[in-house]
Formats: structure tokens, sequence, C-alpha cells
């Protein structure tokens, strides 16, 4: 469950990395996992923690896709377009998944409750396709059981 | 009577189609019946179009029931399957099965025996040999070793695995690194995931034997963040690792230090680049290096470091339990041992099959894949990740090794084979490999960065049928541009998916056609 953003203990969890060699990745990870995003107010101290500059950290954050500079949806849905994906009909699921939760890609619903992102690979490529929800894969999936899926969250 | 022993498999594939409820349903008719179980969660077989696959172990082996669903279950107990009993899906026992009997399991002998973190399991079924004459042997006794076997990279790049080590042996610092490479990105491919999952203790003592052997003390797995499960299951694995001290100051009595840590990647494909994944485990962006140096001298804080992938790490305690020479005894030419080849995409029997490289791709695809899952015909595989070519049928008698693949203008990669029925657009494809790759690219070089994007457009051009030949010579130059001057694979192979796409399906190309192909 993702906490409100709270800078005293975004700080504490910070300080809990001083240590760790090449520490800015757990570190975001940590904030995320947290706060389900890393918030701009924290760039100064994520520099000065790890003696970088804040462009250093800018570049980091936005760098890699996982990283979340809004508050995303209660839930993530990941839907896999990578080639495995696509052999079984992924880019049809994600246009009636787009349609039926009328979300786009890095969108997320009206209700706030589910972020709708793109993946390239869950592993999962013997049981195409593959979606995956917070931390959670799926394989062989419909669009039926995606909104199975959805409600059983919803409710 | 004892408990009877049921496995439902723990692997994220199998719980992808439901294994937790399958084990749940289980558990709750057990129990209304009284009947008295063990249940384990095993990893999964590898045979992942029967998952759920439950076992249930008797005096004549495992059986094997899938794919079973919780409504099933109950009709399971009705036929007696806590004794072994016959069900329409029932498949006999398992070792039996001619899919997994035929198969040669050096590396994955474990997968889906064992409770992946049961130490014990992992010991009573081979687990620490390896370490163990690891450590009986001088450094250079087991880099020999690991040269005599002939290993070479598995992330894709075949790179031997014996050369390397030397080389990170022979160099001389205070400090050196062992990094596994477990950002397997690539679509198709999920053999790593596995090992993290079903086998971790595998990789822990493969990455140990590195460590000892050139003088390393520290190793970092770099996994990719797509993987929750294989995080979970390692970190589990590492701490009980150090409990035992498989892992930390003192292994095993020896005196030999060596700690593991897990480092999580964010989402970028480019990291499992090498030197991308060095940068990422600095925390830094995950831009490459250009090379030279080569990571093995100036690697991670530019110190001597091994990179090697999953599967490389994970076949070293095999290779030090029976020897070098038992290992090259298995595969063709230049490329010996076992590959643990990924069957995926449009196919019916999709799963892990380990064979020794020169099977043939037909024998993979038609023998073990049974061929599509839709029954439509095949048109098209892409062998090795988005970065490989797309083969046609008349390839497939090709042997899956390093050589023979280059032959024909593909590349092996990590074993991964994808594949596509005759609905399939080729045109389509090559532009998705132009528009992945100005998705994932680092941005440090030109051809790659400008040179994807430029292809995405080129590509539109294309499928919009607007003046298709002139645009065709562009794409050509924009791949070859790419090919010659990128400075990774990422840019570097791109052209390889492209290229195949034009060349041995032009059909799908000649947009202006009269007459468009046809799909029955």
């Amino acid at each position: 469950m993702q906490q409100a953003w709270d800078d005293g203990r975004a700080s504490e969890i910070i300080s809990g990395f001083k240590t760790t060699r090449g520490g800015l990745l757990p570190t975001l990870h940590a904030l995320q996992e947290e706060f389900g995003y890393v918030d701009d107010t924290v760039m100064p101290a994520l520099a000065k923690t790890f003696n970088l500059s804040q462009a250093d950290v800018y570049g980091v954050i936005t760098f890699y896709h996982d990283f979340k500079r809004t508050r995303p949806g209660r839930h993530t849905i990941k839907v896999c377009r990578a080639e495995s994906c696509q052999s079984m009909g992924s880019e049809e699921l994600l246009n009636d998944i787009k349609k039926r939760l009328s979300v786009d890609l890095h969108g997320k619903t009206a209700d706030g409750e589910f972020s709708l992102e793109q993946v390239f690979c869950l592993g999962n490529c013997a049981l195409s396709p593959a979606i995956m929800i917070d931390k959670t894969v799926y394989g062989r999936v419909t669009a039926e059981r995606v909104d199975s899926l959805v409600k059983g969250l919803r409710s | 009577m004892s408990a009877v022993k049921i496995y439902v498999p723990n692997d994220s594939a199998a719980r992808s189609v439901g294994a937790d409820e399958v084990a749940a349903a289980v558990v709750a008719e057990a129990a209304k019946r009284g009947i008295e179980i063990k249940l384990v969660r095993n990893g999964t077989r590898g045979m992942l179009w029967l998952e759920p696959l439950v076992e249930v172990a008797t005096p004549s082996g495992r059986i094997a029931y899938g794919p079973v669903v919780p409504a099933d279950v109950a009709g399971l107990f009705d036929a007696g399957f806590a004794t072994g009993g016959a069900h329409k899906l029932s498949h006999g026992v398992t070792d039996d099965l001619p899919w997994l009997k035929s198969q040669e399991r050096l590396t994955f002998a474990r997968l889906g025996i064992t409770d992946p973190l049961c130490p014990d399991d992992y010991v009573a079924h081979g687990g620490m040999d390896g370490l163990k004459r690891a450590l009986a042997l001088t450094p250079a006794q087991v880099v020999a070793e690991v040269t005599e076997s002939g290993l070479r990279g598995r992330g894709g790049a075949g790179f031997p695995a014996g050369i390397k080590w030397k080389t990170v042996q022979e160099a001389k610092s205070y400090e050196k690194f062992i990094c596994c490479n477990a950002d397997e990105g690539d679509s198709g491919t999920f053999a790593d995931r596995m090992v993290m999952e079903d086998d971790p203790f595998m990789l822990i003592e493969g990455m140990t034997i590195a460590g000892i052997a050139v003088g390393a003390t520290q190793g970092y797995i770099y996994l990719r963040s797509e993987y929750p499960q294989a995080c979970d299951h390692l970190n589990a694995a590492i701490a009980i690792a150090n409990k035992r001290t498989w892992l930390g100051q003192n292994i095993l009595g020896s005196g030999h230090t060596f700690n593991l840590e897990v480092r999580v990647g964010a989402g970028a494909y480019v990291c499992g680049e090498e030197t991308a994944m060095l940068e990422s485990i600095e925390g830094k962006r995950g831009v490459i290096r250009a090379k030279p140096p080569i990571p093995a001298l100036v690697g991670l804080w530019n110190k001597p470091t091994v990179v090697n992938n999953v599967l490389t790490l994970a076949s070293v305690p095999i290779i030090l339990a029976k020897g070098g020479a038992f290992y090259k005894n298995y595969g063709v030419g230049r490329s010996l041992g076992t590959q643990p080849f990924q069957l995926a995409g449009n196919i019916k029997h999709g799963g892990l099959v380990e064979k020794s490289f020169g099977v043939s791709l037909d024998e993979l695809i038609n023998g073990y894949g049974g061929g599509t899952y839709t029954g439509r015909p095949i048109r098209s595989v892409q062998v090795g990740g988005p970065l490989g070519a797309y083969v046609p049928v008349k390839h497939l008698g090709t042997a899956a090794d390093y050589e023979s693949m280059q032959e024909v203008g593909a590349i092996l990669g990590h074993g991964g084979i994808v594949v596509f029925d005759d609905t399939v657009n080729m045109a389509h494809q090559a532009r998705f490999a132009m528009e992945f790759c100005a998705e994932e690219s680092c941005g440090k070089c030109t051809p790659c960065r400008i040179g994807s994007t430029r292809g995405v457009e080129v590509m539109d051009h294309i499928l919009a049928g607007d003046n298709v030949a002139k645009n065709l010579d562009i794409l050509e130059d924009l791949c070859e541009v790419m090919a010659d001057g990128s400075l990774c694979a990422m840019g570097g192979l791109t052209p390889l998916p492209v290229r195949s796409a034009v060349k041995h399906f032009p059909e799908d190309f000649d947009t202006t056609a009269a007459k468009p192909r046809q799909v029955a």
C-alpha cells in the first residue's frame, strides 16, 4: 500500500543508504516502494547524500522507465508488448484494455485506481500474452480475464 | 501411513496461470477428506503448457497431472490421485515423459525436482559438489577446468568464459568483482528467471566458484525489476547460504571470503549490455562505455570484473563437479556443452528444452514445441531476442549452435525462440525493431539514438506505400550506418531483425503491390 508523501520518512529512507556503494538506485527503489513515486523535492537531499549534482540525480531518475515523478494509480497494470506476446495478440489486448479502462498508455484511470504501462518482456513467454499487475504476473491473458482481475481489485 | 508428498510449482510462470489457487485447493480438499499430505512448492519442470502441473509422489515415481485448475481438484481426489490414480489429466510418471526424458539437462538437472529454497534438497541433488571440488584445487586449476570445458558466454556474445576469468585472475588489483548479468530483457527468454526462482543456490555456487578462482570477494547480481519473485528467492537463498557458510567470511571453513548482493535494475533494456550494467550498479544512468578498456581489466568501479550471464555462471558448478572434459562431450564444433533453449510465442508446447548445441531449430520448434499454438502454419521465428534475426521456414533445418546460426545470417543469442504464425506482418515487425531501439537506446552514440528514430519514420513511409523503393534504399543505408557505427549491440544489431525481414519477406514490404499477401 502506497503511503502519502512524507519528507521526514523520505529522509529516513535516504539516510539508510548513506554508506551503500552506488546507493542511488536502491534508494530510488526504496522511495518508490514506499510512496509509489519519487517526489522532485528530494533531489537536493539525494544529491547531497551521494555526493552528486542535482543534474546527475535528475538524469538518473529520468533515464529509467521504472521511476515515476508523479503519483501513479493505486495499482499498475503493465502489458507486455515484446515480440513473444505480439505473436499471441498483445497489441489487440493492449488496445482492448485501453478501451475498457478508458485510459491511455502511461495514464491513469479517472478514479486513480489503475495506471497503464507497457513493458518489454516479463519472462513468461511460453504463456503469452502476459501482463503484470503490481508484482504479480498473469499468463495467457484475455481481455475478459483482465476485466475480472480489475473488478477484483476495485472491490 | 505417512503424508503423501504433493508438488505444486511456485515458479512465476506456473503462478501466472493459477498455481497458487490450485495449491490452496489441494490443501483444502485433502483436509476435507482427512488425507494427510505434505505440500511442496517445487520449481517448474519447464513444461509450461502443462502448468499448473501437479505431481504426486508414489512408489513408482512422481506422477504428473496438468494443466490443473482448482475446479479439477475434487475430481482428482475422487480418482485417487493421492496414490497416483488414473485421471484424464494424468500424464504418467513425470521422468518418463519423452519431452523431458530426451533432454540433456546438465544445468537444469534439478529444475522442478527440488524445493528451490531448501538447502538440504539442493545438496541431496548434487548441489555444492562443484564448490567443494573448487576449494580443493588451486585458483589456476579452477580457471583451467572452465577453459577446458569450452564454456562460452551464454548471454549471447559467446565469448569463452575461461579466457575472461584468466584475464581477471591475472589482473593486479586490491579489489575485484564478479557481476552476474541477470537483466534478461530479450523477449522469448526466461531461462535466467528459472535459474533464479527455481534453483537459486546453483547461481550462488557458480558465482562463489568464480570469486575464488579470480580472487574477487564481492559479487553483485544485477537483476531486472520485472522479476520480483526471482528477487525474493535470490535474497532468501543468499540469507540461507550465509548461514550455512556457503557465502561470507569463511566459506565451508576454507578461509575464503565471498559476499553477494542483489541489485535491481529499473526497466532499461540497454542495462543488459555489460558496461551499461556496470554504470547502473554504480548508481548512474545506464549509458554504455566505449570499449576498450574491457571490463575484465577496468570494470565495476574501474576494478577488474568478471561479467557473466546467469546461465554461464549456473553452468560452472556442474563443470567443476564433473570436470571440463565431461562437459565438452556435449555439443558440436566450437559450441560445446548444452544450451537451455526457450520455446516461446505462438507455440503449442512452450517451455524449457536443454539440449546439446547442434539440435536443429525444426526439432525444437516442431518436435518439442509441437508447432504453433493457434494451429496455423509457421511463417517466421525470431531467435535470440529483439536484436535477433527473423528466420524463415526454409532455414528451420539449421543447427542451433553459434556458428551454424551465423551461416544463415542469424544469431543464437540467449537461446530464446519466438514463433510467429502466418498472420504476422513482417514489415510491422521491422518497424517494431526500430521502435524498440528508439525507446531503449541509451543515447550515447548517434547511429543508435537518431538512426532508430529515422528508421521508424522510414518504415512508416513504407507501410503507407509512399515511395517504397526509394525508402527501402534509405532503410538499408540506415541499417548499414547503425550496424557499422554503433558502439554496442543495441544499435549494432537492431538492423539484424530489420534486414532479415526485408530479405526473407519482401512481399510484406511491397505495400503498393496490386495484390497484397492474403492470409487464409
